[in-house]
Order: C-alpha cells, then sequence, then structure tokens
C-alpha cells in the first residue's frame, strides 16, 4: 500500500523523538570534546578527555568489566530461572494463574523501592537473613564485604527483573504451535528428550530477543546499586554508569563525564552486536 | 512425568514463590513496627514478637509540619507524569508503528526496518549518557524541576516501548481488514480510525501496561531533574532511607507506592492467558 498520508502517520512520533534527542547527542560529542566546568564555562580542549579516558583511567575500564560482569551473571541466572518457571506454569498445574500473577509481580515494583526494602531486608544486625543465619552461627557483612555486596545486588536484580524474562519467555511458549509437540507424544519421546529436540529449539529466536532485551536493561544497573551499596564498599559494586555519574553530576567534570559517556555507548552498542551475532549462530544452528 | 520431577517441580516453585513473597511480608510486619521493636533485631509475627503500633502508617497522612512524610502529592505527581508520558508516546507511538508496519518508506538506503530499529534503540541509550545533556537542556529552556520537563523526558524513555510493541502487534493484524475497507471507500485515516483501531484494543493495552510500567518504576531521571519543586515518589521514597532510617514508615510508603501496579500484574496475566500477548511480544 502507498498513500501520500503514510508520512501524517510516521512523523509525528519519529519528529518527536529526533526533537527530543537531537539537541543532548550531538551537545555530548561537543561537550566531550570540552574542558566544561560549572567555573569557567565551555573551551575546546580536543581529544584530551579521550586520552585521559584511555590512558589514564583504569577505573572506568575497572567498572566497565564490573558491570559486564554482574549484567552478563544475572542475565545468565534470569534466563535459567525464567524459562524454568515458564516451563514449569505453562500448562497442568495446580493454581496456575495465581503463580502466574504471583511470579510477574516483582517486575511491576519500583526498583529503587524494593532495593530500600532489600537493605533492611540484608542489615547486618537487625535484619531477618542474618537472624536466621546467626542460629548457625553466620553473619555475613551482606552489604560492606566486597564479595558478598556484588552477591546481594545480583540477589536484587535477579528477584527484580527474573520476572520479565519469565513474562517473555512464557508468553513466547504459548505462542508455540501444537503439532510438534503431538509428533514427539506418537514418537514416545521422553520428556527430556521432548524438551530438548522440540521446546528449546522452538524457543531459540524468542530466548535470543529475551536475552538481548534483558542485557541491554541489565547494562543500565544503577538504581539498585545507588541505594545498595552507593558504589561501596570502595569501588567493589561501582557500574559504568554509577561512575560517570559521580564524575559528572557529583563532581561537576562534565566535559570528561561526557566522553565517558560517549565512549561507553560506542562500546555498549558493539558489544550488543556481537552478542547478538554469537548467540544468533549458537543457538540458530541451522 | 516421573513423580521425581513432578516434587522437584512442585519444590522449586513453592521455593521461587517464598522468594517473590519474601520482601513484601517483610515490609508489612515492619510497617506495624515502631523504634524498639526495630531496633530489638529482627522480628516477624505481631502480638507474639512485637506489639503492633500504627505509627508508620499514620505519619503517610499527616502534613510535613507535623512529622508526616507528605507522600501525597508525589504519589500524584508521580502518577500525572506516568499517565501524560504514557498517553503521548502511546498515540504517537501507535501511528507511526501502523505506518512501519503498512506503508513502504524509503529514503536512500533508510528502509521500513531501519526507523523501527532507530524508535526501539533508543533503549540502548544508558540513562546517565542522556541525563547531562538534559540536565543543561531543561535548565536552559527553565523545564529543570518541573512536571513538563520530566514528561518530555519520559517520552523518550517509553515511545520506543509503544513502536516496538505496536509494530509487532499490527504485523499480527491481518491487512485484508484495511484492504477491504480502503475498497469500500475509506480514506486511510478513517480505514485506520473506524477499522483497525477498534481491532487493536488488546494490543493498545499491552502497549500501554508496560508504558506505565517503565514509566512509573524510573528513579533515575527523577533524581537527577528534580529538586524541591516537584517531587516523585520513587526519589521521594529513598530520601527517607537517611541514616537514622525509620523503618517503619519507609516500609509503610514503599507498600503503598507498589500496590497500584500489582493491578497491572493481574491485567498482564489476563491477556496472557488468552494468547493475545504472544503476538504483541516477540
Amino acid at each position: 500500500m502507498n498513500f501520500k498520508q503514510k508520512y501524517v502517520f510516521l512523523f509525528p512520533g519519529l519528529f518527536v523523538l529526533i526533537g527530543i534527542l537531537i539537541f543532548p547527542i550531538i551537545f555530548v560529542v561537543r561537550l566531550s570534546l570540552s574542558g566544561w566546568n560549572s567555573y569557567n564555562g565551555l573551551n575546546f580542549i580536543g581529544l584530551e578527555n579521550y586520552i585521559r579516558l584511555f590512558t589514564d583511567d583504569p577505573r572506568f575500564w575497572e567498572s566497565f568489566f564490573r558491570l559486564s560482569f554482574l549484567s552478563v551473571t544475572t542475565v545468565i541466572l534470569q534466563y535459567v530461572i525464567g524459562f524454568a518457571l515458564a516451563h514449569m506454569v505453562w500448562k497442568d498445574i495446580k493454581f496456575q494463574r495465581f503463580f502466574r500473577v504471583l511470579f510477574l509481580i516483582p517486575m511491576m515494583t519500583t526498583p529503587v523501592i524494593m532495593t530500600v526494602i532489600w537493605r533492611t531486608f540484608f542489615h547486618e544486625s537487625l535484619g531477618p537473613v542474618n537472624d536466621i543465619l546467626s542460629n548457625f552461627g553466620m553473619s555475613p557483612k551482606w552489604l560492606t564485604d566486597p564479595v558478598l555486596a556484588k552477591v546481594t545486588v545480583i540477589i536484587v536484580e535477579v528477584w527484580q527483573w527474573t520476572p520479565f524474562m519469565f513474562l517473555l519467555l512464557l508468553a513466547g511458549l504459548l505462542s508455540l504451535p501444537k503439532e510438534p509437540f503431538l509428533a514427539a507424544a506418537i514418537d514416545g519421546a521422553s520428556p527430556v528428550r521432548k524438551f530438548l529436540y522440540v521446546t528449546f529449539p522452538l524457543m531459540a529466536p524468542i530466548s535470543i530477543g529475551a536475552i538481548i532485551i534483558r542485557l541491554i536493561e541489565a547494562s543500565k544497573i544503577m538504581d539498585t546499586v545507588y541505594v545498595l551499596t552507593s558504589g561501596g564498599p570502595g569501588t567493589s559494586t561501582e557500574t559504568s554508569s554509577f561512575y560517570i555519574f559521580i564524575k559528572g553530576l557529583r563532581e561537576f567534570q562534565m566535559g570528561y563525564a561526557a566522553s565517558m559517556s560517549f565512549t561507553y555507548l560506542i562500546i555498549m552498542i558493539i558489544s550488543l552486536t556481537v552478542i547478538v551475532k554469537v548467540l544468533t549462530k549458537l543457538m540458530l544452528k541451522d | 512425568m516421573g513423580k521425581l520431577y513432578k516434587f522437584l517441580k512442585y519444590f522449586f516453585i513453592t521455593f521461587w514463590a517464598v522468594f517473590v513473597v519474601a520482601p513484601f511480608l517483610w515490609a508489612l510486619t515492619t510497617s506495624f513496627k515502631d523504634f524498639n521493636s526495630v531496633n530489638g533485631g529482627a522480628t516477624y509475627i505481631p502480638w507474639v514478637d512485637f506489639e503492633p503500633k500504627l505509627e508508620g502508617w499514620r505519619v503517610l497522612i499527616k502534613s510535613p509540619a507535623n512529622g508526616g512524610v507528605d507522600i501525597i502529592e508525589p504519589y500524584f505527581n508521580s502518577l500525572f507524569v506516568t499517565c501524560t508520558a504514557s498517553l503521548i508516546s502511546i498515540v504517537l507511538g501507535t501511528l507511526s508503528a501502523y505506518a512501519l508496519s503498512r506503508f513502504t518508506f524509503k529514503a536512500g538506503f533508510v528502509k521500513n526496518n531501519d526507523i523501527t530499529f532507530f524508535f526501539i534503540s533508543q533503549r540502548i541509550m544508558p540513562p546517565i549518557v542522556l541525563s547531562i545533556p538534559f540536565f543543561l537542556f531543561l535548565g536552559a529552556i527553565s523545564l529543570l524541576d518541573s512536571l513538563i520537563g520530566l514528561i518530555v523526558v519520559y517520552i523518550v524513555l517509553l515511545m520506543p516501548i509503544a513502536v516496538w510493541i505496536m509494530v509487532d502487534f499490527f504485523n499480527k493484524v491481518p491487512r485484508e481488514i484495511d484492504e477491504t475497507a480502503l475498497i469500500d471507500g475509506c480514506n486511510p485515516y478513517q480505514a485506520f480510525f473506524k477499522v483497525v483501531l477498534p481491532n487493536s484494543i488488546p494490543g493498545l493495552i499491552v502497549a500501554g501496561m508496560f508504558c506505565i510500567i517503565f514509566g512509573w518504576i524510573d528513579f533515575f531521571f527523577a533524581f537527577i531533574l528534580t529538586f524541591t519543586e516537584v517531587q516523585l515518589l520513587p526519589v521521594k521514597i529513598v530520601a527517607l532511607n537517611s541514616s537514622i532510617t525509620p523503618w517503619w514508615s519507609l516500609s509503610a510508603s514503599a507498600l503503598v507506592s507498589v500496590a497500584p501496579l500489582i493491578i497491572v500484574a493481574f491485567i498482564v496475566e489476563r491477556y496472557l492467558s488468552k494468547g493475545n500477548l504472544s503476538g504483541a511480544i516477540k
């Protein structure tokens, strides 16, 4: 179909989005080439910020690898648990609707607000987790030990976002065609074989989509970290976003923060493209 | 299906259900505690472990002058910003999605899929990248710390979601529907508003739910772009989380803020059961 009116449909949305974004994006690039701070305004300093970032700032790269570790770990956990849950409430189970609604609820809750609750939950002396563990003579420092703080962030992220994975995968399972399952039943395939040779391959495209969507969202981890640990102890839970936030809006080195933002965005786009390629190759063999 | 598998299945489901519910139950009991029962160590069962008090809930409706928390205004601010931004995103996003699903666009090497990708790719943008320019930009047009400024920013967050869901949905609506309408003498606007749109209610509801979820749960932009004039709910509640935290009012306000979206969980599940969502999400 082709009508002149097609532009009337497309353009309002497109132009509103471009109109809102064009200034910020150009400005980030311009700002990243400047020594802007709150005292002496915008002065052009060329690539100085980028040179500093690539040669003299291990903290940025550490925070980036920490972010990669945290987001990949949480997304893998979410995928495995989300798929297991979706498969379990897919059919023949008691209280099916109850479990489906229950498993969706965490993603409807505001991450920062639930994180405030989780903070009290993992409180070292007054929280219920350590109260129960103290019966076994343990009192782990959930928020102040460098390793355990990462574990806590992962637990909270998995609680918060597994439902999203669950939702996407359950919607996928419900939309699968019936014929392959009938064929498998006629052949007398065992449940395990049925899963490995029928369900999983059929779900591969949906799985890739869900994993990519979650990776995109997980790479923005920030709220949870801010409330739970503020990047601490030390820098042990500091992610890229949080480090840029500190540099830009705490220390007001806006030019440097902009160059980090831009570099970070480019790295994200490249790595996501690579991940999509690799996943597609791994999961869609034919 | 083996007995062992069935046992493991119910065990795992029960375990996960407990994990999901745990923080809510903890917040619920904590909201009825007072200073002494919080600081005496973890307690769980009201009347047995501690004497329940209504203090945590009472401060929510007190005015700030009397030591209240005053979450009513932030609550309505949040509601207003989320709903307005969602509505604008849905309207503009649906129109664009319809165009991208039905008509062919070509400008140089840019085709339909590239435009769709442009919309959706805005989700890849980390909030921090946008927050600094938005901070300066809204400051320059004096919309910093205002509801309108936040709505503008939230449209960027939500429109990609609306376009993403609606393009997939329209692709599933048979083209014959609009073609028949056009042959019957409708112009493209009438075909869209009178024929296609009424058939797209489920998609619109799902897209709307997602916009509301992602608008309501945003903290970062509200945190950076507002200060004192306008406060949204998440920012207000996190501000309570100071060094001497009143856990009881914190828990009560957290529960109040989380409550409305639980209704959304029921609506999403309903559309999931009917199989409508499977078309919308892919």
